[in-house]
């Protein structure tokens, strides 16, 4: 089959490789529809990432058809299905508090040792997104192997187009827990940086759990365009100044809630930025965190912080005073997939949810790498590039 | 006389032996823990046939069993070799725990013991732990690197993988044919 690979930093390729076969009893293998470019994928491409092989299969956003089932899967040959990117068993003390990022089992036991090195205990494993998380082969390819299948997969109607259901696997569900894990009361202003894929569900979510007001900031205008059309106030960091903008928009207040979905490489010459970004240059430091400090700066007294953008490493100068002084709480965390699909599935078939308008580029998969790179560099204008295998190729 | 289990370090505290900052370098105690959200007897159940734990144990090639209390188990060695040694069930508290000692004359000295101990709602607490005679000798240098290389990590896989096994049926692996899958295994 052909399948998007990684090879280094900025090096992706489509290359052919052999087909997946079932390995584990609760295995189903899926012939992919329609996938995506996460901008986590970015995160990958850019190499900030470690613990990828070259060769890796990336792609962690997908759907398609059930083709082959091994003997415990209760899929069924032809039914359509969307796949979270989490990998969870469903029997073990976590997936049985519905914390499916944190299953116990999803990750293959030699994968485990990393993340208990760095971490203190080993995470869930994910499709396509490194050997911590269980090397797993991701669904930017023309089929994939799904373990679990028996609790991951939510079969959707035969009838709806892929583009309507393709984000339950992910960013949808994503942008979900992230307004849920802000805590939203009645009449709050919930302030969210980043107006990426994640950013922009989060508000859309924000206000479907109740906020007054939501106010987001990012630098791409289009992208701040697609906020204002869910209703959201917005600040372009690059003409105004986020801080006292707040400030001023919330009487002095703060936001009540704070949604940092930027993550790892924030944007922006700002000097805590410039230092880190050095820091990670010379690897002294990993991740980027300008957004989320600006967050906790401004985020009211007392106030909720929801990070659904993703970190990897260890940060410096987080404002760990500010966060005490203020009594700030923090809620983070890789999506629970599993436990949010059912009722936004019912949400997108009852048309209270709509996702199909982030999408700006189909592309056929062999033209992945291409996807790849306009997404890196022109985030403005490419909010979302999905990748089609039956697709045929562009015109040259 | 092969690594006692039981020669623990005195304590002022309520910490687990095994996790005595003191260096005895004359032996080697490690334990590790993992809660599984299975009955205890089932969980004893397997662990009670020995041959049960080649499909979830790294490194061994075979365990066969003489009677009831005794095993011989066979690990793989570099360049074809193996080694080889009698294990002997000294204690055996059925649902609770199994406490085994090596025979003498094995090539490798060790003893070891595995808890179940009911964890309500949240299934089941196993610890396992093993101690053993760092051994000399050309086969001794292979058994030290295998044994204490990283000893603590490859039981921590094991009861992994038994939990993976107990708990979902199956054992995860990312292999994405049987070819890798095979290779894996090997």
């Amino acid at each position: 089959m052909r399948a998007l690979t990684w090879h280094g930093k900025h090096d992706v390729r489509v290359d052919t490789v052999a087909d997946p076969e079932i390995i584990n009893p609760r295995d189903a293998i899926i012939k992919i529809t329609a996938t995506a470019i996460c901008g986590s994928d970015l995160h990958l491409y850019d190499g900030y990432i470690p613990t990828m092989k070259a060769g890796d299969i990336l792609g962690h956003e997908f759907m398609g058809e059930v083709v082959e089932v091994g003997s415990k899967s209760t899929l069924q040959r032809g039914e359509k299905v969307v796949v979270p990117f989490t990998i969870a068993c469903g029997s073990c003390y976590h997936c049985g508090k519905q914390q499916y990022s944190a299953c116990d089992n999803g990750n293959p036991a030699d994968n485990q040792d990393i993340g208990r090195e760095l971490y203190g205990q080993p995470m869930s494993g994910l499709f396509g997104y490194s050997h911590m998380t269980g090397g797993y082969a991701g669904g930017q390819a023309e089929y994939v192997r799904v373990p679990f299948s028996d609790v991951g997969p939510i079969v959707v109607p035969d009838d709806i187009e892929d583009e309507k259901v393709l984000f339950l696997s992910d960013i949808l569900p994503t942008g979900w827990m992230a307004a849920e894990n802000a805590q939203i009361e009645p009449g709050d202003t919930v302030a969210v940086w980043g107006c990426g894929p994640v950013g922009l569900f989060a508000v859309q979510s924000a206000f479907l759990l109740g906020a007054a007001r939501v106010i987001a900031i990012d630098h791409f205008p289009h992208r701040l365009e697609l906020a204002k059309r869910f209703g959201a106030e917005t600040i372009n960091f690059e003409e105004s100044k986020t801080y006292e903008a707040l400030m001023e928009m919330t009487g002095g207040i703060g936001p009540d809630a704070v949604i940092d979905a930027v993550g790892l490489e924030a944007h922006g010459f700002f000097v805590d930025n410039v230092v880190d970004q050095i820091k990670a240059s010379m690897f002294l430091g990993t991740d980027r965190i300008h957004s989320i400090r600006q967050a906790i700066l401004a985020c009211r007294k007392g106030g909720r912080v929801s990070m659904p953008a993703v970190y990897g490493g260890f940060v410096d100068k987080f404002p760990l005073g500010a966060f005490m002084e203020k009594g700030l709480t923090l809620k983070t965390g890789q999506t629970h997939v599993q436990h949010y699909m059912p009722a936004l599935l019912n949400a997108i078939v009852e048309g209270k949810i709509d996702t199909t308008f982030l999408i700006s580029h189909t592309l056929p998969l062999e033209q992945a790498p291409d996807g790849y790179k306009m997404f890196h560099d022109n985030q403005n204008e490419v909010t979302k590039v999905v990748l089609k295998p039956d697709l045929a190729m562009a015109a040259e | 006389m092969a690594a006692d289990i039981d020669a623990g370090v005195k304590h002022r505290d309520d910490a687990p032996v095994t996790t005595s900052k003191e260096v005895h370098s004359d032996r080697a105690l490690l334990a590790e823990t993992v809660t599984i959200n299975r009955p205890a007897q089932e969980l004893y159940d397997f662990w009670r046939d020995p041959t049960n734990l080649l499909m979830v144990m790294d490194n061994i090639k075979a365990i066969e069993l003489i009677d009831e209390t005794r095993s011989r188990w066979t690990v793989k060695a570099p360049a074809g070799h193996e080694v080889s040694w009698e294990s002997v069930v000294t204690k055996d508290v059925p649902g609770e725990e199994i406490t085994w000692q090596s025979a003498p004359g094995g090539d490798v000295a060790n003893s070891g013991r595995i808890e179940f101990r009911d964890a309500g709602t949240r299934g089941t607490v196993v610890r396992a732990a093993i101690a053993y005679d760092p051994p000399g000798g050309t086969i001794g240098q292979f058994i030290a690197k295998l044994f204490q290389r990283e000893p603590r990590i490859q039981t921590r896989r094991d009861l992994r993988r038994f939990k993976q096994l107990m708990e979902t049926g199956e054992i995860a692996t990312s292999a994405r044919t049987m070819t890798q899958f095979e290779e894996e295994q090997a």
